[in-house]
């Protein structure tokens, strides 16, 4: 009975402690649960976060050639130098060394590392020469490490700074095909995951997030050895002409291809501390000019091209100068009755008023517009200026006489070479091709083209153009010993706010060569020249000649017109071996 | 008697996966640390590579090669009269 009692008075106690147990337990399991179920994806996310991160692995930009694989810019891994901002503040010590040795200001250091002092990162300089890093990473200062990037050199420096451009120091193009080509020049980060410890520094890689994809290499359509040509003989005529500015394009006719396109002023994208502003402008596809002469072979063709003219046919140009409504059209002298040849070779204004006079205004303005005036050439070069050809049904007499001689329409200098490829070929005006393009891609692009211009007229125009550079002629000294050229000079008045400016030109050359079947069309402009001379026959003209007489050599064009060199020793190929004289 | 006996086989099972896993793991670190090794070595050469790209575009310059070539080795243009021009 007692026994049964004991049992029975302890009975409660048994509950009480089971049932403290049982809570117990569930409080646990409840716990458990909760950690690892419902906070699992937070406390594992900060438990990964005190040791895992995600880095950034750089991908190098693609590289630019020029059209044989010469490098024009380069993307080359340097070092840039960073630090965790809360270790490094605590190494008070070290700063004013690592201040000397990163060539940086102490004071600047400090105020840096007080700015960002919550933050576990700061670039403190970026690519830095690889000397320097070693040298840096050598004082072992806790808290400074190295991060890989990339930086953009340029080994043409400012031969070829306009049409190359520049990238920013986030590695995206900022000007030039450096910018038109950004899509397939830039890399894509790859990200990987790696283990840090305390002071940042990597010590494991654990995994690959996303693979690095390395930008494209692009070949460009430029041919280094000419375009250092011409940035060699512009720089050169800029300078002794004491200009404001220069523009040099030369473009393969039968691509359209830019092979050569040189501007002055120009800068070195390597080093763009001090620059201004307006020297960073590719002129020879930005800036807007009257064309002035220049623009006659394309009047002369559409005068042709009625048929009711011929080269011989006389035009009176007496007694120089000519009225059309209240202004006074005027010639350099007076031509006397001369014929439509001589109105190019001479340039005479009088002369190709008259023609253009004679022409419905829809057609000449067809002449200037299907050689390209007035549209984009379709280059897709950054800031490209269009030009301006108004519309024809505006015109009347006296912007009919004017636009026949170049002014009252505007162009760049890559319009009008363009213009001029077309005049070259068979009136045709392929778009221009920064861009290396095969022979058939421009064949399907011509393609595309309706000439106005037939091709007996322009080369009828071609060969009164080789009378410009022939003796008498406004451009004798584009002339090139062997080769026959066609070609134009321009004088233009400059035109500021309220008309034309005094005794301010531009000087322009544009021209084919070699003329009995054209390769190459060339464009020299040269602004504000303030020598003796401001023709462009003295001033652009010389540097035509000498760029186009290197050109045409470098790149073996055959001589077309070797009776014009008395003297000139010729071998045939096969006794070329033979002959020691000097064979190239 | 029979569950008994899938339950051991089950337990198995999961033991040999787990093992598996383990194993897969360690493989998959030690290939790897080999491929960062390797994309360390090709990176060393890539910088070299630039680098060389870079110092023969330098002394590669055509306003160098030309004055090396006409201060230094006295190099000019033939004149015309010793030019021989080759026909075929």
């Amino acid at each position: 009975m007692s026994e049964r009692d004991d049992k029975q008075s302890y009975r409660g106690r048994r509950l009480l402690v089971l049932g403290l147990l049982v809570l117990a337990a569930g409080g646990l399991i409840a716990r458990a649960v909760d950690l690892q179920v419902l906070d699992r994806d937070f406390l594992k996310g900060q438990g990964d976060a005190r040791y895992l991160r995600v880095v950034e692995e750089p991908a190098h930009r693609g590289m630019i050639t020029d059209r044989f694989g010469e490098p024009l810019a380069i993307s080359t891994p340097v070092d840039s130098v960073w630090a965790n901002p809360r270790v490094l503040i605590q190494q008070r010590e070290d700063w004013a060394r690592l201040a000397r040795a990163l060539r940086i200001d102490r004071a600047a250091l400090e105020r840096l590392l007080a700015a960002r002092q919550d933050k576990e990162f700061v670039y403190l300089r970026r690519r830095v020469n690889p000397d320097m890093a070693a040298r840096v990473m050598a004082l072992e200062i806790p808290g400074v490490n190295l991060a890989p990037e990339y930086r953009r050199f340029y080994p043409a420096g400012e031969v070829t700074a306009h049409v190359v451009g520049f990238t920013d120091v986030d590695d995206r193009g900022q000007e030039g095909m450096e910018l038109a080509l950004e899509e397939r020049l830039r890399g894509v980060p790859g990200a990987k995951r790696v283990i840090k410890d305390r002071l940042g520094r990597i010590v494991e890689s654990v995994e690959r997030v996303r693979e690095p994809q390395p930008g494209e290499d692009v070949a460009l359509s430029i041919d280094r050895r000419l375009q250092y040509l011409a940035y060699r003989e512009l720089k050169a005529a800029v300078r002794r002409n004491r200009a404001d500015a220069g523009s040099a394009v030369i473009l393969d006719v039968r691509t359209g291809e830019v092979l050569a396109m040189v501007n002055q002023p120009a800068y070195n994208p390597n080093n763009r501390g001090r620059l201004k502003r307006s020297h960073l402008r590719n002129r020879a596809v930005t800036d807007v000019f009257e064309p002035g002469s220049t623009i006659k072979p394309f009047t002369v063709a559409a005068a042709l091209e009625t048929g009711r003219f011929r080269p011989e046919t006389p035009v009176d140009t007496t007694p120089g100068y000519f009225r059309v409504g209240r202004k006074t059209i005027r010639d350099f002298r007076n031509y006397g009755l001369i014929d439509v040849s001589t109105v190019i070779q001479k340039s005479s204004n009088v002369g190709a008023s008259k023609l253009a006079l004679s022409l419905a205004p829809e057609r000449l303005w067809k002449a200037y517009a299907s050689v390209g005036l007035g549209e984009s050439t379709g280059s897709g070069f950054p800031g490209e200026s269009g030009g301006l050809l108004t519309d024809f049904g505006g015109w009347r007499d006296i912007q009919r006489a004017t636009v026949s001689y170049g002014y009252g329409m505007s162009v760049t200098p890559l319009q009008l070479a363009r213009a001029y490829a077309a005049l070259a070929s068979d009136g045709r005006p392929l778009p221009v091709s920064f861009v290396r393009r095969s022979a058939e891609e421009a064949a399907e692009l011509a393609a595309l083209y309706e000439p106005a211009l037939s091709e007996s007229s322009l080369r009828a125009v071609r060969r009164m153009m080789e009378r410009v550079v022939a003796r008498g002629g406004t451009g004798t000294r584009a002339a090139v010993p062997g080769y026959r050229i066609a070609g134009k000079t321009g004088t233009v008045k400059k035109s500021g706010a309220g008309g034309y400016v005094e005794d301010s030109y531009i000087a322009v050359f544009a021209g084919i060569a070699p003329a009995s079947d054209p390769r190459l069309a060339m464009v020299v402009m040269i602004d504000e020249p303030r020598g003796e001379k401001y023709y462009g026959g003295a001033v652009a003209a010389p540097v035509f000649g000498k760029v186009m007489a290197g050109a045409l050599r470098l790149l073996d064009i055959p001589p077309d017109d070797l009776p014009s060199m008395p003297g000139q020793r010729l071998a045939l190929l096969h006794d070329a071996a033979a002959d020691k004289g000097g064979a190239h | 008697m029979r569950i008994g006996g899938l339950l051991g086989v089950l337990v198995l099972a999961v033991l040999v996966s787990a093992l598996g896993v383990i194993y897969a793991k360690h493989e998959g670190r030690k290939l790897f640390v080999q491929l960062q090794a390797l994309e360390k070595a090709r990176d060393q050469m890539n910088v070299e590579w630039g680098q060389l790209q870079l110092e023969q575009g330098t002394w590669a310059t055509h306003s160098r090669v030309e004055r090396v070539a006409r201060k230094r080795l006295g190099m000019e243009m033939p004149a015309p009269q010793s030019v021989v021009i080759i026909r075929k």
